[in-house]
């Protein structure tokens, strides 16, 4: 037998090391996530020492690729940051070049862009939670192996999944890159007739979501609390996807144009994932439980209520929030949020590599990566470096 | 190829390992994206290694491995490991066909780019360029696109399974547009598209768009790129213009690089 070509994964390194009172969890390669990171834990007497969150994909440049490019080409470049979630990037581009432009687009595009964001975020979370997170939760390697015990739930999953790239497609053009974007709006709106074919999928959907959540609720979660610094978007009269002001659950209010002056990024030797950092503060999170945590009150009477039904209160911090989160939001597609905000390099990226450790959570599982935010998407996409051995 | 017996009749199945390196893991994605096929490939294939989709792993040798995306530094060795443990292997997307997007940099100074994007450029590693892969360890099969079309990619997959050849068209864009009854969107609006010169695959998006095709494809087989630009001169095109149309996603793809530098 060879040695595998991609040595750090073929050899997981991530069977404790050390006495009881003195362990290094080391996982070289981890799983079913999108990018490349490496985790390494050290912990001594139940307390973790040192916590490293590895990036070590190579730089692509993207701030530096746009440099002398015309405004129009923003949108398109930006969104090969990442293929999962590209709407993020070409809406944020777009916002920022209206921005410049004095443009606001309103009325039945800004519609067909929040629809469209609505489609990311279900072919998106769908493919995250059922189809790299809920493997590790049921004790499979995968999801093939998921469906061969509970066809059902893969089945619904990936016919969710399908649905939000259907709303990529219609709207969009194709699912990965869509290419109907632009600053301004679309190059064409989409045939009634096209998005009248969402609306039976649609209505399954409700119930499919619902099925879904169900199952999430059921799965064991570690009994695990802390209390974030949650930064999130808020919209006086919706669930923020693309506008608002930029909040926290500790009192920052501030226009989106203010976050250089409240938000940095540091640059640490280890990984090449930018650490964003508020100032005068330590570490924050952004994502959906942040966004869920500042903006309860926005969700539908029904999201409400499923969220309370699921055990779940108007601020949740357990990692549970997220899998309620991400099924929830399949069947109320009208009020989809992101964290992504108008200013590309102003983006929030999640301190998730040098936050505060909680000393009672759970070890990883061996070559898992921990339920992953969306701001993930934006650490492994927009810096990496390769290390010597790989 | 065509001598041996089909591989869906041997005893075992084949093998299949997709190995990423660095890129938006979308044409990866595309695999997990067949939501009405994926469960039938995982059928007729061991996945022996897909990191993104499980954590399962089968040493090699493997069937028919999958690169994605460019490589760097010291990924130069992997790929060739990459390349002596599978029988076949084929490039998906244009980061691992042509250097993607981030081949912008093989145009400027690689030292440019680290001080625009990193506030600490000694902690960088990277190499100044970003090339296809073929220019490293021999390749089966390209598959091109910025992403790639997820049903060519189940074709080369069961063109695999099956010892035949892809179904993979090399002629232009164009074909594509009068195939589907697509308006020409240059000569009917004079819009810049570089659908003459990119190879289909695609759909005709961007002109079913009212778009100008903006070459995701990269070059089709012979382009005659000098033509379209003294075209699209006429239509209004400054070589600055031009040279940034040719310079994209597939930027070092051979053709598209030649007649990007000819307006340099």
């Amino acid at each position: 037998m060879s040695k595998s070509p991609h040595k750090p994964a073929s050899k997981p390194t991530n069977k404790p090391i050390g006495t009881a009172k003195s362990r290094t969890i080391k996982v070289d390669a981890l799983a079913r996530v999108e990018g490349e990171g490496a985790l390494t834990v050290r912990v001594k007497n139940g307390v973790i020492q040192e916590l490293k969150f590895r990036i070590f994909e190579p730089p692509r440049f993207f701030e530096a690729l746009l440099q002398g490019r015309p405004y129009s080409d923003a949108p398109d470049i930006t969104a090969r940051i990442c293929g999962i979630c590209p709407i993020a990037y070409m809406l944020g581009a777009s916002q920022a070049m209206e921005d410049a432009l004095g443009i606001q687009v309103q009325g039945p595009l800004r519609d067909l862009r929040r629809l469209i964001y609505c489609g990311e975020w279900i072919e998106s979370h769908v493919l995250h939670a059922a189809m790299l997170h809920a493997p590790d939760f049921l004790g499979y390697q995968d999801s093939i192996q998921l469906a061969r015990d509970h066809p059902g739930v893969v089945e619904k999953a990936l016919r969710l999944k399908k649905l939000g790239n259907q709303i990529l497609e219609v709207i969009g053009g194709r699912a990965v890159h869509p290419v109907n974007l632009k600053v301004g709006g679309f190059y064409r709106t989409p045939r009634r007739r096209d998005i009248r074919t969402l609306i039976e999928p649609l209505r399954w959907a409700v119930g499919a979501a619902q099925e879904l959540l169900q199952v999430f609720a059921g799965f064991e979660f570690p009994d695990y609390h802390y209390d974030y610094t949650c930064v999130s978007l808020r919209h006086p009269e919706e669930y923020p996807i693309t506008e608002g002001r930029l909040v926290s659950n500790r009192g920052l209010d501030i226009a989106i144009d203010e976050f250089a002056e409240h938000f940095s990024e540091e640059h640490v030797a280890h990984s090449n994932a930018l650490h964003g950092v508020m100032r005068g503060t330590e570490h924050y999170l952004v994502g959906p439980i942040a966004r869920y945590n500042n903006n309860f009150g926005q969700l539908s009477p029904s999201a409400q209520q499923a969220a309370k039904a699921a055990g779940l209160g108007p601020s949740a911090t357990t990692r549970f929030t997220v899998f309620w989160y991400v099924w929830w939001k399949c069947c109320m597609p009208a009020k989809k949020r992101c964290d992504w905000l108008r200013p590309i390099r102003n983006r929030i990226l999640a301190a998730s590599t040098s936050a505060p450790v909680p000393t009672q959570r759970r070890a990883p599982e061996p070559a898992t990566a921990a339920p992953k935010r969306h701001a993930g998407f934006a650490i492994t996409a927009m810096s990496w470096t390769p290390k010597a051995g790989y | 190829m065509s001598s041996r017996t089909p591989r869906q009749s041997r005893s075992r199945k084949p093998k299949l390992a997709v190995w990423k390196f660095s890129s938006c893991d979308g044409c990866q994605l595309s695999l997990l994206d067949c939501e009405d096929e994926l469960l039938a490939v995982a059928e007729s294939v061991e996945i022996a290694y897909f990191l993104e989709a499980t954590r399962a792993q089968i040493r090699g040798p493997y069937d028919a491995g999958r690169r994605l995306d460019y490589h760097t530094s010291e990924d130069a060795e992997r790929i060739r490991r990459v390349r002596r443990q599978s029988k076949v292997l084929i490039t998906i997307g244009a980061c691992a066909t042509a250097g993607g997007i981030q081949a912008l940099r093989n145009f400027k100074d690689v030292d440019q780019f680290i001080n625009a994007v990193y506030a600490r450029p000694d902690f960088i590693d990277t190499l100044a360029q970003s090339t296809a892969i073929a220019e490293h360890v021999p390749v089966d099969f390209e598959l091109r696109g910025c992403p790639i079309n997820k049903q060519q990619l189940l074709d080369v997959l069961s063109a695999h399974l099956a010892d035949r050849k892809p179904n993979v068209a090399r002629h232009s864009q164009c074909m594509e547009c009068k195939l589907s009854g697509t308006i020409c969107v240059m000569v009917a609006h004079g819009t810049p598209c570089l659908g003459p010169v990119t190879q289909a695959g695609c759909g005709n998006l961007c002109p079913s768009c009212t778009r100008g095709c903006y070459g995701c494809f990269g070059p089709m087989e012979t382009p005659n790129a000098a033509s379209l630009s003294t075209q699209l001169a006429t239509l209004g095109q400054t070589p600055r213009q031009l040279k940034q149309l040719y310079r994209s996603y597939n930027a070092n793809a051979p053709a598209f690089r030649a007649e990007s530098l000819r307006h340099e």
